[in-house]
């Protein structure tokens, strides 16, 4: 499959071009941001504070490394599993997140959220950790240190492989794909 | 009888030793799987996934790194031979420093939370380690680790379904356990079904049962049947490698089974992650 080469901080316009489905190479900077860390940046919003990075056209990376060994960039560095965000995301959509990178179901709010602040959901493949470490270059934890692997860094990837799931027009590859697929037996 | 002293030590040594390479090593049978998928497996978007899947793995082992980031609670099952001595030291906490050693020394992820209920503090070592222990004959210590991811445990179920239900209310809660789960647990799964015994006992029936080699039959060939009708159900969900469509939603399915009450019929689904990380060795 060709991929798409899409950059961050994602555009409007880059946003609106997607389609589920579609096949993307992610260049640029992305923000591992899961559990512990969505709780505080929703704390920090709702108490009028500032964010720890800049949220408008940031894509967040669900995902949780495992330590680095010596002279690498980053642990395995798969995506978790995105629902566990939902409760969170549409807010952050509000404050001008364009991007999520993740894996698995989201709900019905995160989707109608998508659509009204036109933002996207991207998966990596869950599982695939020791792989999508190769494409990450660069990796700094700029905030709650002290959550160790549920910590905030800005991450730095290249040609980073994902799928478009969810669409800001609707789409959603989870429903159509297994749509396709299914059969009665 | 003779005894057989065994030092605890020992214990400690294999369980580090277990918790690395059952990590960085995918089991031979789950790799042939996935590579076998990628042969059959009718969707492109899911041809894709596999690969990446078969990739990773070469990877992991290669470089010496996790499988996945997610390394997993430690589950030890431990089988201790009755003509056993254990010496030296408190056998658990044996287990637990072997956790505690081999998720250090491997650079894998700690991922237990203490006081779940309320503060959720990371225990940063990876302990307590889940231990099952089994007393059998003999004077040997059989350890197995199993690496399990949180993604796939939550999707997971209990059905403590009325006995009138029998083989197709089982089924139909088997499938839509899987159903449910979509891409959660990262599929192709691995799905094992405890049937019978208690409460506490169909779950652990449902986890060993992952143990097995996947590809291979049961010995009793009404449940192997059983298995193989419901593997062909769930792979016509349509969910596919990592939910994006496709035919293989799982890899294998295995049933374990034991006598329950004439009143109950507990079912038990333990999801597994294509990452199936398990390791045992014989002291």
């Amino acid at each position: 499959m060709a991929a798409k080469k899409i950059t961050t901080p994602l555009t409007d316009e880059a946003v609106r071009d997607l389609r589920a489905g579609d096949a993307v190479e992610i260049t640029g900077v992305v923000y591992q941001a899961r559990d512990a860390a969505h709780k505080r940046l929703v704390a920090l919003i709702e108490a009028g504070e500032q964010l720890p990075f800049e949220l408008a056209g940031a894509v967040v990376y669900y995902m949780g490394p495992s330590p680095a060994k010596p002279g690498n960039v980053i642990g395995s560095a798969g995506p978790t599993t995105s629902g566990r965000m939902d409760a969170y995301a549409p807010l952050l959509m509000r404050h001008g997140l364009k991007g999520m990178i993740g894996k698995g179901l989201r709900s019905a709010d995160v989707k109608q959220a998508m659509q009204d602040e036109g933002a996207v959901y991207f998966a990596a493949t869950g599982g695939a950790g020791a792989l999508l470490a190769k494409r990450i270059v660069a990796n700094e934890v700029i905030a709650y240190p002290e959550l160790g692997a549920e910590a905030i860094a800005r991450l730095e990837v290249v040609d980073f492989p994902a799928i478009v799931v969810m669409d800001c027009h609707g789409g959603d590859l989870y429903a159509e794909g297994r749509a396709e697929y299914a059969r009665e037996v | 009888m003779n005894v057989r002293e065994f030092d605890v030590a020992a214990v400690t040594a294999a369980v580090r030793d277990l918790c690395v390479t059952a990590n960085y090593d995918l089991p031979v049978d789950v790799y042939d799987a996935l590579k076998a998928a990628q042969e059959s497996e009718e969707s492109p978007v899911g041809r894709e996934v596999l690969a990446q899947l078969v990739e990773n793995a070469d990877i992991a082992a290669t470089d010496r790194v996790p499988i996945c980031q997610d390394t997993g609670f430690a589950v030890i099952f431990a089988e201790v031979g009755q003509d056993v001595h254990l010496a030296g030291g408190d056998f658990e906490e044996a287990v637990h420093e072997g956790v505690r050693q081999g998720y250090g020394d491997g650079y894998l992820r700690k991922s237990v939370a203490e006081e779940p209920g309320h503060a959720r503090r990371n225990t940063k070592d990876n302990t307590p380690a889940i231990i099952h222990t089994t007393i059998v004959p003999g004077d040997r210590v059989r350890l197995t680790m199993m690496a399990k991811g949180g993604g796939a445990e939550n999707m997971s179920s209990l059905n403590m379904l009325k006995p009138a239900q029998g083989w197709a209310g089982m089924l139909d809660a088997v499938v839509e356990t899987v159903s449910r789960a979509g891409s959660n647990p990262c599929p192709p799964v691995i799905i094992g079904v405890g049937i019978g015994g208690t409460i506490e006992k169909v779950t652990l029936l449902a986890k060993k049962a992952l143990l097995r080699d996947v590809g291979s039959t049961h010995p009793d060939p009404r449940i192997a049947a059983m298995e193989d009708e419901l593997l062909e159900k769930i792979n016509a969900l349509g969910i596919g490698p990592q939910g994006l469509g496709g035919r293989t939603t799982a890899l294998d399915v295995f049933i374990e089974e034991m006598p329950c009450h004439i009143a109950s019929m507990p079912m038990a689904v333990n999801v597994q992650c294509h990452a199936q990380r398990h390791k045992t060795v014989t002291l």
